[in-house]
């Protein structure tokens, strides 16, 4: 059972929708114990860094994920939910979970800001489990203004342009962050959803 | 590369498509949630309902059309009509929107936009503006294309920015439903003015439309309904068309 962790942002249904479509067994959830009896987590999430962090704190959420994350359970964090992954966000100077070492800066180049839509995600790692029967520079739907700058630069798999390259997904042991919505992707949005599924089933295992 | 989207409308009333012409003569267009479904499969890559009609009653009908969509599609889709308080776009999203379109309840209290954007993202938030010529400047229309607020569009799109909204839904009262092409001026001239995405809207008749409003007016997305909705063009078809013109799409 995923547990797809409820902080009161919006849109969580999203995830689950997409999850019972696919047919793997999800709960939408900001309970303690049901996060801990979980096999994986899922941290969603749209919104701003801040309000998402205080929210979390507010149920102590953000120990629990951080303990379970610690023990080896498997989590995947979509876009604002990658972001909180991180130490720091610039996003009202917000301290995140700090899973993974690095920052959340913003878009500043002269781009339009929020990127909102589809584009490519470049694997530069097609080892990762996650990348399964996904071919390269696949079109995924975006809309953040912020991304994450892991500190090692060997944690990112999937790089995206936008005014210049970014991470745009990421990897470290059981941690798997994406920016890009994979629940609002099509068709290869789910394949990502179905391949996380079998990289915790494995990892369980 | 960041692709430019093909976005379809579905105007509601009473949980039905409708399409008018200039925002009046509405024609039946069929079932809302058939219609979502049909577009994702068809390569929309993204959807836009508005309640046109926004009425209390009418709400709970299109909260339901909303979470039945959002079981069915797997694309983003935006929701606009009546939304009038914080607690009204708390609905819509929860029941299964990604982004919320706010019109006249905007403009007419615009600290809705701050309240809204630090709740739940700027990106949430769609400035839907409807624009109409009056003398030599486009004008804010609201309450669906019936009030001329004598404010300039581009000060309201700029406004609007500066509290938070991420993306602006762009109709051209003028040209919408004439099948005539988008209004290219109109569109440039905000997309000029802002720096968030715009979705240029009203107009859409033929390909060389959609090439149009990318190129020259400047848009990141496009959007229409009728072309759609009556089957005189496919999705398809316009992307294919983009591709050849080497605008960047999701085929």
């Amino acid at each position: 059972m995923i547990a797809i962790i409820d902080y009161k942002i919006n849109n969580l249904d999203s995830v689950k929708n997409a999850l019972d479509k696919l047919g793997i067994p999800a709960v939408v959830t900001s309970n303690k114990t049901e996060i801990q009896n979980a096999t994986a987590l899922i941290l969603p999430g749209v919104g701003a860094a801040g309000e998402g962090m205080k929210n979390l704190k507010k149920n102590k959420l953000d120990r629990v994920i951080i303990e379970e994350v610690k023990k080896g359970k498997p989590i995947l964090g979509i876009c604002l939910g990658m972001q909180l992954l991180m130490e720091k966000s610039e996003e009202g100077n917000a301290d995140c979970l700090g899973l993974i070492a690095g920052k959340v800066k913003k878009f500043n180049s002269g781009m339009k800001v929020p990127q909102i839509g589809w584009n490519e995600v470049k694997i530069s790692n097609s080892k990762f489990s996650v990348f399964d029967e996904i071919s390269d520079k696949s079109l995924f739907y975006f809309v953040h203004s912020y991304f994450c700058v892991p500190k090692d630069k060997e944690l990112t798999v999937g790089i995206t342009e936008y005014g210049s390259k970014y991470c745009s997904i990421f990897t470290k042991d059981n941690i798997v962050g994406v920016q890009f919505h994979p629940e609002k992707s099509g068709k290869v949005g789910f394949q990502v959803l179905k391949n996380f599924y079998k990289f915790y089933n494995n990892y369980a295992n | 590369m960041l692709t430019k989207r093909i976005i379809p409308c579905l105007d509601m009333t009473e949980g039905k498509v409708v399409k008018g012409i200039q925002f009046v003569n509405f024609r039946d267009a069929g079932d809302p949630v058939v219609l979502a479904k049909k577009y994702d499969e068809q390569g929309a890559d993204e959807l836009v309902f508005l309640d046109i009609t926004a009425s209390i009653e009418n709400r709970n009908i299109l909260l339901d059309v909303v979470n039945r969509t959002a079981k069915e599609v797997t694309i983003p889709f935006t929701v606009g009509g009546g939304i009038r308080t914080k607690k009204d776009m708390q609905q819509v999203l929860r029941a299964g929107a990604d982004k919320v379109g706010v019109n006249t309840g905007a403009f007419k209290k615009p600290k809705l936009i701050i309240e809204c954007a630090q709740t739940f993202g700027n990106q949430c938030v769609v400035l839907s503006l409807d624009a109409k010529l009056v003398g030599n400047k486009w004008n804010v229309i609201i309450n669906g294309g019936k009030t001329d607020t004598g404010m300039s569009a581009i000060d309201w799109a700029k406004e609007a920015v500066r509290l938070g909204a991420g993306e602006i839904l762009l109709t051209s009262i003028d040209t919408d439903g004439m099948k005539q092409g988008f209004n290219i001026d109109l569109t440039k001239s905000v997309s000029k003015a802002v720096n968030v995405p715009i979705i240029a809207s009203g107009g859409a008749g033929k390909l060389k439309d959609f090439k149009d409003i990318f190129l020259k007016g400047k848009a990141d997305a496009a959007l229409a309904a009728s072309v759609f909705h009556f089957g005189e063009l496919t999705i398809q078809q316009v992307k294919e068309y983009l591709m050849v013109n080497n605008i960047p799409v999701r085929l």
